[in-house]
């Protein structure tokens, strides 16, 4: 390096870091935001009941639950892993709120919420432990948590369903009454979505998972306590799997053996079309969010204009190979650039 | 993903060597079970056995029906009664539980077909290893099958459904129908008989058919489904629904939105589940049968196809224990009863 080329060099660091910064912003979470825009605007001229008062609460309820999981699940995969248990954890959750609620009658529902998300954490920590601990790939891992959490759920279930009728009113209102247009139980997700976003972005353990993500061998090296932190990322996701399974509770009619199959690769293509990497190190939870929003108001917009359900996953499909695409063409670039900077500075 | 960094790691194929030796141990230790199983299980005389399979486990109105089946099996004098089944009603999910009975040497196999079609194969080999079949609920493919325990006569089921709601709407107006999976046999037969009424019966001629969604008998789909219909479809008047978790989630739907009250809901329910709809007014009526006998009739039909008092040819009749005595009809169908409806007065002399 010499002296007269080092200057110009820096200033160029730092207005490529801007543009990087803006290139990042325009390549994630902007995409899948017109996409939304474009969908509410085009469905809305088809059919103009889709933006109806009713059609707008369903849009909003419809998104809750998949927007807190994928909030979760983009915590994990971040880290460069996988929770592929949260439908199962949701399940019984669901399933151990009906149990509350029918065998404490009169049991408060803020002590309800906290004991579900309780044993979410319970959950979710067991996930962890075995992904650090065992050091064992979470895809395994959770392969194998999400077909044990089923089991303990059918196997305490058995046939028995718990229904609406079996639940406080007030507890099931949550799900139907609104504050300024928007219902309560989706007021709770966009609560969430704001901690998780502010944790992720500026606080010290939220950047620590990025730097796992990125390298997890130079994090260690770096100083980080990847275990306590990756650790973490899941016992979060658990909490919020537990709180999106007594979500489940308020909205739907049954809670069972069955609930949350399958949920998972919703809430993990939710998390990939909103920008989340699948290798972990960059996405962030709000277009996790955003992206759960438009793949649940894709399903209502094609029903609300008359597509076959064949269509609705093709298009879902569509929007995850997009998403992973846009995801290679920043990285590429970025690696390219960084390149041209080293051989510069050299 | 992280796990492919770990494949080539020397502690993994230490395990994958334990595994694949673990799993060869399995396959001669099982190879020799079945064989052994399979000589014990055609000869023996008197030693009954029975296998229910239902389109899937931990549904409400199976264990109803299984409850009946389990009641009906001890009294028909079956020695040993079992329950196996997918946890998913899918079209393939039954044929590796059929195969593990045939294996077994089961005497009676009594199963509710998820496609009447994709276990047939299985059937027939387990016909030919000796098996009895007798299917319940859900069809399968008649040459499957020896005979066909019906709740109840299809179109009864099918033409019930469509009175209430032609009552309930007052004669006129767009419908559809909320069903199980796109292929379930039994749903689709009622259907078609509700299509044939609608277009022969002057009294509906003023009722239109716009839609038939499948919510696949899952509740948070059936939910979104019955959410697009009345999206998709402002002047929707009425539902039906011929699956109990269908119009159970239907039913919470409506509860919960601004189209209570305004659109009318009836179909097949459990009065367990429907209880709270009626009482709070969402929904009127709506019909079932009693699923206990259901798997009641089912033993009993085992029973005698395995002693050989019935071939399951028509006119064969055959004792049905506390349900006195049944016929099999044309097709080998035999009849169990006529359908139920329930109402707010009615509703609560009813515990399932």
């Amino acid at each position: 390096m010499t002296l007269d080329t080092s200057p110009p060099a820096t200033s160029e660091t730092t207005t490529r870091r801007a543009n990087g910064f803006a290139a990042v912003l325009r390549l994630r979470e902007i995409p899948v935001t017109l996409a939304l825009i474009a969908l509410v605007t085009l469905t809305y001229m088809a059919n103009p009941l889709f933006l109806s008062q009713q059609g707008v609460k369903d849009l909003l309820l419809n998104a809750t639950i998949v927007i807190i999981l994928s909030v979760g699940q983009a915590m994990v995969i971040v880290t460069r892993n996988v929770d592929l248990s949260i439908g199962s954890i949701l399940g019984i959750v669901a399933f151990s709120t009906g149990t509350l609620f029918v065998t404490f009658p009169g049991i408060p529902i803020v002590l309800v919420f906290l004991a579900g998300m309780a044993l979410g954490a319970l959950l979710g920590s067991i996930n962890g432990c075995l992904v650090t601990v065992a050091k064992v790939p979470s895809l395994v891992i959770t392969l194998g948590t999400l077909y044990i959490y089923r089991g303990l759920n059918n196997a305490w279930a058995g046939g028995t369903q718990y229904f609406a009728g079996d639940r406080p009113d007030s507890f099931g209102a949550l799900s139907v009454d609104t504050i300024a247009g928007f219902p309560v139980i989706t007021l709770i997700a966009i609560v969430v979505v704001i901690i998780v976003a502010i944790f992720m972005a500026s606080t010290r353990p939220g950047r620590d998972l990025y730097a796992i993500g990125s390298d997890p061998e130079a994090a260690k090296l770096f100083g980080i306590p990847v275990t306590r932190r990756v650790l973490l990322a899941f016992l979060s996701n658990g909490v919020l799997a537990g709180l999106a399974g007594v979500l489940y509770a308020s909205r739907f009619n049954s809670v069972g053996a069955t609930t949350g199959t399958g949920l998972e690769f919703d809430i993990i293509a939710a998390a990939v079309v909103g920008g989340v990497a699948i290798f972990g190190g960059s996405g962030t939870v709000i277009g996790a969010a955003i992206g759960a929003l438009l793949l649940t108001t894709i399903t209502s917009a094609l029903t609300a204009i008359r597509v076959d359900k064949f269509w609705q996953q093709a298009i879902v499909g569509l929007l995850i190979l997009a998403a992973i695409v846009i995801d290679r063409i920043a990285r590429i670039r970025t690696a390219k650039k960084l390149r041209l900077s080293e051989a510069r500075d050299v | 993903m992280e796990f492919i960094r770990y494949t080539k790691t020397r502690r993994t194929r230490r395990l994958l060597a334990f595994a694949a030796a673990a799993a060869s141990v399995a396959l001669v230790a099982s190879g020799c079970a079945s064989g052994g199983d399979a000589g014990t299980g055609g000869g023996a005389e008197g030693d009954l056995s029975i296998t229910f399979i239902p389109k899937q486990l931990n549904n409400p109105y199976t264990d109803v029906v299984l409850g009946g089946g389990e009641d009906g099996a001890t009294a028909a004098g079956f020695a040993a009664t079992e329950v196996v089944g997918p946890l998913e009603a899918s079209a393939s999910s039954q044929v590796s539980f059929i195969n593990a009975e045939t294996q077994a040497g089961t005497s009676v196999i009594v199963i509710a077909a998820n496609d009447p079609d994709a276990v047939g194969p299985a059937l027939e080999e387990a016909r030919a290893a000796g098996a009895k079949i007798v299917a319940f609920d859900s069809d399968t493919n008649p040459k499957y099958r020896d005979v066909f325990i019906s709740q109840v006569i299809a179109k009864d089921v099918a033409l019930i459904q469509i009175e209430l709601l032609a009552e309930q709407i007052g004669g006129s107006g767009e419908i559809a129908i909320l069903s199980a999976t796109a292929n379930a046999t039994n749903q689709n037969e009622w259907i078609k008989f509700i299509e044939e009424e609608l277009a022969s019966n002057p009294e509906y001629a003023e009722i239109s058919l716009v839609a038939k969604v499948y919510g696949d008998d899952d509740d948070t789909k059936s939910f979104q489904e019955a959410q697009g219909l009345l999206q998709a479809y402002p002047s929707l008047k009425g539902i039906i629904s011929p699956t109990t978790v269908g119009i159970a989630a239907t039913a919470r739907y409506l509860s919960t939105s601004n189209y209570k009250g305004t659109v009318a809901l009836t179909g097949l329910g459990l009065p367990n589940e429907m209880r709270p709809f009626v009482k709070d007014g969402t929904v009127t009526a709506f019909a079932l049968w009693d699923p206990a006998q259901l798997g009641y009739v089912a033993a009993f039909a085992g029973k005698a196809l395995a002693d050989g008092t019935i071939t399951g040819t028509e006119g064969d009749t055959f004792d049905a224990g506390d349900l006195g005595e049944r016929e099999v009809g044309a097709d080998g169908i035999v009849i169990v009863g006529p359908p139920t409806t329930f109402n707010a007065d009615n509703i609560d002399d009813y515990d399932f």
